[in-house]
């Protein structure tokens, strides 16, 4: 059994006293979202092992975990980006900064960089058009008004440094 | 989006947004702007509950998340005799392209938010409230979290609020992308820990909501607009809009214009003012076309809206609708066959795969109109278009199938020729796209 460490345990004991007692199934998109920083991505094992300390089937957790976009059902490189692409965004240069960043790692949506520093996403609204060209790292930095110079100077920085993790 | 003095401009008639800075958003800073001064008169002089909805009635407050149903009167669904637990729900859920609003009321004036669904939760009798928070905005949720915190810390949430007895349990709890969790009983199905696929209605959320219990679902800026309409009464909140149409709408501008942007203003403004505030278009260039709602509203014509007034019932008779005040705004050099390929791919994307007209509509949509964006339309793909939309609208079992089928078809009304000519010329009409 893939255990998860003490502290995403105590993160996922918050999330689970939001909820009214008898519905710790609340809890899951944040277990699996915490279980996600510590391991990187979601493997099967994982997702067991939240669904038998939430007390869900584990049918139940792959569903959530298979429906929304940001959980990783693989692993990813050392750093996930996601750009948004949605037409807002792109009548402010997302199209361009999309562009630009696949030249610049040389690989298209979906793929990661052979020396495994990023993978590279097209994500849709972020709720965030107004700073577009907007890009999420590791779905939680939020990068906005992404100028080529901007662009450049991030990924830089993200092959530079290593994920979360220490990877 | 500053203004001198550091304060960011939402323009001279903000109330929701008026006086902050970006850093003010703490609760120390929203006390000395006068909040929480309306929930406190509340309980300390023991308003009666129905009192409270009907000034929020008397206001004509409508959503803000699309619909524009009337605040008071869905508050007023809530059964106020039910014995047992009721739920008070945030959506902020904000994914709808080109809306960006509801994450400023987050970052910069939480408290106003919290303030917001206390009186709610109160006028209703919830006990329990959730706020669900887009989870692309992460950095804002942890914000959320942080105001929340210091809201049960002074006594504003929690158990016996001010010593009145009443009780108000509030969290955040984030979404991890899709769009679908938007729709009320999407998010509902989320909240419970499950896929966000929407509930069939009837029964409504008042009466079978959150773990099966009534609960009200509001967006953020309708919740945030309630403790101004306390402190000043329903009445002047009318009064600051139109008719049918009380008090000031937050607008995301987004697209072609100069300074993208979110902007405060009184309902029935006129776009052309509007524009302004925004800086009018970006290099100087000509106005085509507009989404005034969302990308889920019809698009309309730039001299149609350059005519129209932005208020709920100006929009609907211009023939589209304010949804959530998104206003994308697509220049003269903006191809609509390419413009609308984006969004049709997007609402196949996040198509919840629920209802067989959606889950296939959407990818034939998309599907379609990309061939022809991509030099293979043939000859009856413009009809097509239309009847695979209207075989979605209206035939699902919530509104994202509308949201689809609503572009495809205004698209088509209003730049028919553009679509035309990418199928009998195989290139573009427009000089330069994006």
């Amino acid at each position: 059994m893939t255990m998860l460490s003490p502290e995403a345990l105590k993160k996922i004991d918050r999330e689970v006293a939001k909820y009214p007692p008898g519905h710790r199934q609340s809890a899951v998109m944040s277990a699996l979202a915490i279980a996600q920083d510590e391991k990187g991505w979601l493997a099967p094992e994982t997702m067991d092992f939240v669904a038998r300390y939430l007390g869900m089937p584990p049918v139940a957790v792959y569903e959530v975990a298979t429906f929304y976009a940001m959980y990783n059902l693989a692993p990813t490189g050392r750093h996930k980006v996601t750009v948004c692409t949605n037409l807002p965004c792109a009548l402010q240069g997302a199209t361009r900064a999309a562009a630009q960043l696949k030249e610049r790692l040389g690989i298209g949506f979906g793929e990661t960089t052979p020396d495994g520093a990023i993978t590279l996403r097209e994500g849709e609204c972020m709720g965030a058009c107004g700073d577009a060209p907007v890009l999420l790292v590791d779905n939680k930095r939020m990068c906005s008004s992404m100028t080529p110079d901007r662009l450049d100077a991030l990924v830089d920085e993200l092959k530079a440094v290593g994920g979360a993790d220490g990877k | 989006m500053s203004a001198p003095g550091g304060f960011l401009d939402y323009g001279p008639d903000a109330i929701i947004m008026a006086g902050l800075t970006g850093s003010n958003w703490r609760l120390a800073d929203y006390v000395a702007r006068g909040g929480y001064s309306a929930l406190r008169k509340i309980l300390t002089e023991r308003i009666p509950p129905t009192t409270v909805i009907g000034e929020v009635k008397r206001s004509a407050l409508r959503g803000r998340g699309g619909a524009g149903f009337p605040t008071g009167l869905k508050w007023s669904f809530m059964p106020q005799q039910y014995q047992g637990d009721k739920y008070l729900v945030c959506n902020s859920d904000e994914g709808e392209p080109g809306t960006f609003k509801d994450r400023d009321i987050l970052r910069y004036n939480p408290h106003v938010l919290i303030e917001g669904m206390a009186i709610a939760a109160y006028a209703m009798g919830c006990g329990r409230g959730y706020n669900y928070i887009h989870g692309e905005i992460w950095e804002t949720y942890e914000r959320a979290e942080e105001a929340v915190a210091e809201a049960y810390a002074a006594g504003f949430l929690g158990t016996d609020i001010l010593g009145s007895g009443f009780s108000f349990l509030l969290h955040n709890h984030h979404g991890y992308g899709a769009y679908i969790c938007g729709e009320e009983t999407a998010l509902l199905e989320s909240l419970e820990g499950k896929k966000g696929q929407p509930r069939f209605k009837p029964p409504f959320p008042a009466s079978f909501g959150l773990y099966g219990k009534p609960t009200t679902i509001n967006n953020t800026e309708t919740f945030a607009a309630v403790p101004w309409i306390i402190n000043h009464g329903g009445e002047a909140f009318l009064n600051l809009g139109r008719p049918n149409n009380g008090g000031t709408k937050l607008f995301s501008v987004s697209g072609d214009v100069a300074r993208p942007g979110n902007f405060e203003v009184p309902l029935g403004t006129p776009f052309a003012t509007l524009l302004d505030m925004a800086g009018g278009m970006r290099d100087g260039r000509k106005l085509k076309a507009c989404i005034p709602g969302g990308s889920s509203m019809p698009v309309l014509p730039g001299d149609v809206m350059m005519q129209t007034d932005m208020d709920y019932d100006s929009i609907a008779k211009a023939g589209s609708m304010l949804g959530s005040g998104a206003v994308i705004v697509m220049n003269d050099t903006r191809c609509m066959v390419k413009s609308l390929l984006r969004l049709s791919y997007f609402y196949y994307e996040e198509s919840c795969g629920q209802c067989t007209p959606c889950r296939e509509g959407t990818g034939w949509l998309w599907r379609v109109v990309d061939r022809i964006e991509h030099g293979q339309g043939r000859a009856d793909d413009i009809d097509l278009l239309l009847s695979v939309s209207d075989n979605i609208a209206g035939r699902t079992i919530c509104a994202l199938g509308d949201a689809a089928a609503l572009p495809v078809k205004s698209f088509i009304r209003h730049f028919r020729d553009e679509f035309q000519h990418h199928i009998d010329h195989r290139q573009c009409l427009v000089p330069a796209y994006i």
